[in-house]
């Protein structure tokens, strides 16, 4: 079994805001992040595949078919886009990084042909700040 | 003459913008600032490199205290800018458009007064890891 991983990057608008708690709560508990004109980031996506090497390539998965998939699937998606407001998969959600890359997740995973498996999406916010989701509960 | 030392002083900041020209129509801004037009903002992690040119000081070695120039930048700078929507909730974008080159010129021109008239002051801002520009050149 070998794990490859495809890098990419997008640049988004969010805010973190429940809309069942006053103005006071949100600030309270998500402080700066709950600005309600959004704040923003550069992100990065890790997305590990997991398989046996192909005999006939070497290859698990192209890796520039694997780009091609998720920048179709999830950067198109999201690059250049408000979290909260432009995202399909996304709404009616709060988007902290770990509910999104669960989203990320629901959207990849059942875009990837068999047999190849995803294994991991790391999303990263910012230099100090990333979650990994390895699928399940 | 004595010999001139540059320091340099890291910050970060995020936020989110959009590039828009007021003065257009929605698809003049979009043929010319493409996705980053888009009405519902988008956003980057933003580094900050401020760069401190002079001769050190005899008695402290110093160009300028980091801890000065720390404080100063996040006082001015990060606090101004951090988590904010560059277009909604700043007065010195409220009439500019937010490109990369002029938050560097706003930065610069914030700063500029707290450093001594005798250093040089130069600004170097990453929008994303790929894309930087530097004021004044």
């Amino acid at each position: 079994m070998v794990y490859l991983t495809r890098i990419e990057h997008f640049n988004a608008a969010h805010k973190l805001y429940n809309p069942n708690w006053s103005k006071e709560k949100n600030n309270e508990v998500f402080g700066k992040c709950a600005n309600e004109n959004w704040h923003g980031h550069n992100f990065e996506l890790y997305v590990t595949i997991k398989g046996d090497p192909n005999p006939d390539t070497g290859f698990i998965f192209d890796a520039k078919k694997l780009g091609a998939l998720v920048s179709e699937k999830i950067i198109e998606k999201v690059d250049h886009k408000n979290l909260n407001m432009d995202v399909d998969f996304m709404k009616g959600k709060l988007c902290s990084i770990e509910n999104f890359v669960i989203g990320i997740w629901q959207e990849l995973e059942p875009n990837l042909p068999p047999p190849i498996q995803l294994h991991c999406l790391k999303l990263v916010e910012t230099a100090k700040i990333y979650v990994e989701y390895y699928g399940g509960k | 003459m004595g010999k001139k030392v540059a320091i340099f002083r890291k910050e970060h900041f995020n936020a989110a913008h959009r590039l828009f020209n007021p003065d257009w129509d929605d698809k003049t801004n979009s043929d010319v600032f493409g996705k980053c037009a888009l009405p519902n903002y988008h956003g980057h992690n933003y580094e900050l490199i401020v760069k401190i040119i002079g001769e050190p000081n005899e008695k402290t070695g110093y160009v300028m205290d980091m801890k000065v120039v720390s404080d100063l930048v996040k006082q001015e700078i990060i606090e101004r800018f951090d988590h904010k929507n560059l277009n909604l909730d700043t007065k010195e974008f409220k009439n500019l458009n937010p490109t990369a080159e002029n938050i560097a010129i706003v930065i610069y021109d914030l700063l500029r007064p707290h450093i001594p008239v005798e250093k040089d002051l130069q600004i170097r801002l990453y929008e994303t890891p790929r894309n930087f520009v530097e004021y004044p050149i």
